[in-house]
């Protein structure tokens, strides 16, 4: 599976690599575009000295941690939700008639070089923001390990959003309110939001374990909501139980489906 | 006039489409309202505004999302040199320009009553939006509304005849996405930028489309000023696309049979 999925992304690559102008202004507006939220951070914080109870630093280390989740998800896995102009242009059939999982044929469509532009900024507002934190080595083993789970929680939020589209084929904008949406949720600490989106957020769907309760453990603070402190090793847990879920979701859509015939 | 009544016809049949649009505007409406109340909490009457009018500048920028396309394309102009269609549309008895703005107003009209309509209800029953109260306000507002559609179609025009030169046009989309959701002001205020960044911004065209109308329908502009700024840079980028499109025809080379 790993080895196809390498074949047909380096074939992608290589097919990108033929227009090389639009291929570098991609990857300059993707690189750019997710600056504007970083942008949008700092001048925020031209304006007042904290946000929901957290410093610039801070909300740099909960924008970078779940920057890098989400950048990896949409890398690897984001095009699961252009199911729908598959199903709509008929080439989802083709897709399933090959000797290959469909799901991988699905997040390895058009693989270019742009989807790394999200990533590298991620990775440098976490460099930035972890030495003016400098949280304790005892504390810092945390930082992968929730960058990996947010990973797994984001990728099946996208699979869901995808098996969605089975149902709601002329509508998958639907499926961005919760990929988009959860990727910008997570930008900010949990604080500016109200306590019943934050209750659902852990409860029903797990993104509070993105990045916001490991973050509570890296950053050594208490819970303002006053939520479990066990809860903050949690973030394994809640993302092995959504991708379940995800994997049930694709697979009960997938047999679901009935061509278009077109 | 008919052409943009085709227009509004042929999106009517998206209605699945703009409705999981406005779904989706909602939702990050609720997100970014969240945020700006944090900020205006932290700091009261922060560059003119109160929380009120924060939210509200919140809800009208996600509406208007959909008419102004804030996110690019809307014009298939793009696709249809790539396919060279566009050999078509050349041959009709009227300019290119005028023929898809018709369109894109038709469009825009569709998306304003199916995506713009309800994320400002819902904004307006979470949290409570400002309303103006005098009739001219609203008059105002809606002559502001056009001329930003205008402004953001005059633009996405020109964006989409930059493929008679470069047929792979998505750099440019994504490049032109970025422009308009930090200049127009979707992603911040406008006026929450520090020093010379603000004074650019404001003064650019992509300010026409969000900030500006946003501000007329606040009270927070001198109307004439607000909609002289915008009918400005609708002359000026309408003019700089009729220029490219006669570049343009000289230019085509249709692919294909």
């Amino acid at each position: 599976m790993a080895r196809i999925y390498l074949l047909l992304a380096w074939t992608w690559l290589r097919a990108s690599a033929q227009y090389p102008i639009p291929l570098v202004m991609m990857t300059l507006g993707s690189f750019v575009l997710n600056g504007l939220d970083v942008a949008a951070i700092w001048i925020i914080f031209e304006h007042t000295g904290s946000l929901g109870g957290f410093g610039l630093a801070e909300v740099m280390f909960l924008y970078g941690t779940a920057g890098m989740s989400f950048a990896l998800a949409d890398m690897l896995f984001g095009n699961v939700d252009r199911l729908s102009q598959h199903i709509r242009a008929g080439t989802f059939d083709a897709m399933l008639i090959r000797p290959v999982s469909a799901f991988v044929q699905m997040a390895t469509d058009r693989f270019g070089v742009h989807r790394f532009g999200r990533l590298a900024q991620a990775a440098v507002v976490l460099g930035i923001a972890l030495p003016r934190l400098d949280p304790p080595w005892s504390r810092l083993w945390m930082v992968p390990l929730m960058i990996g789970c947010g990973l797994v929680i984001f990728v099946s939020i996208f699979t869901i959003g995808g098996a969605l589209q089975f149902l709601l084929t002329d509508a998958p904008e639907v499926s961005n309110a919760f990929t988009y949406g959860g990727s910008t949720l997570t930008q900010y600490p949990l604080t500016v939001y109200g306590g019943d989106l934050v209750r659902a957020v852990t409860f029903i769907v797990p993104l509070a374990f993105v990045n916001w309760q490991p973050a509570l453990y890296v950053l050594g603070r208490d819970d303002p909501f006053g939520l479990p402190y066990g809860l903050r090793f949690a973030a394994p847990a809640a993302a092995l139980a959504l991708a379940l879920a995800a994997a049930l979701a694709w697979r009960t859509g997938i047999r679901r489906y009935r061509s278009t015939g077109s | 006039m008919r052409i943009a009544w085709y227009g509004f016809r042929r999106h009517s049949a998206y209605r699945a489409a703009a409705l999981a649009g406005a779904f989706t505007n909602t939702v990050f409406g609720i997100l970014r309202a969240y945020v700006l109340i944090a900020l205006w909490e932290a700091r009261p009457g922060l560059a003119g505004y109160d929380v009120a009018d924060a939210v509200t500048f919140c809800f009208l920028s996600q509406a208007f999302i959909g008419p102004m396309q804030l996110f690019g394309g809307g014009v298939q102009l793009a696709e249809r040199v790539r396919t060279g269609d566009v050999a078509v549309d050349l041959l009709r008895p009227a300019s290119l320009q005028t023929w898809n703005l018709a369109d894109d107003l038709g469009r825009a009209g569709y998306l304003f009553l199916l995506r713009s309509v309800p994320p400002t209800l819902v904004g307006a029953a979470l949290f409570g939006i400002v309303t103006p109260a005098e009739p001219a306000t609203w008059a105002f507002f809606a002559a502001s509304f056009v001329l930003g559609v205008v402004v953001s179609f005059g633009w996405r025009y020109l964006v989409a005849l930059s493929s008679f030169w470069i047929v792979d046009d998505r750099g440019t989309q994504s490049l032109s996405m970025v422009m308009s959701m930090f200049f127009s002001g979707m992603v911040l205020p406008l006026n929450l930028f520090p020093g010379w960044l603000g004074t650019a911004a404001q003064s650019l065209p992509w300010a026409a489309m969000v900030q500006v109308p946003a501000d007329v329908y606040l009270g927070k502009k001198d109307v004439l000023e607000a909609l002289g700024f915008q009918a400005l840079w609708a002359a000026a980028l309408l003019a700089l696309g009729a220029l490219a499109t006669r570049a343009a025809r000289r230019k085509v080379v249709v692919q294909g049979g």
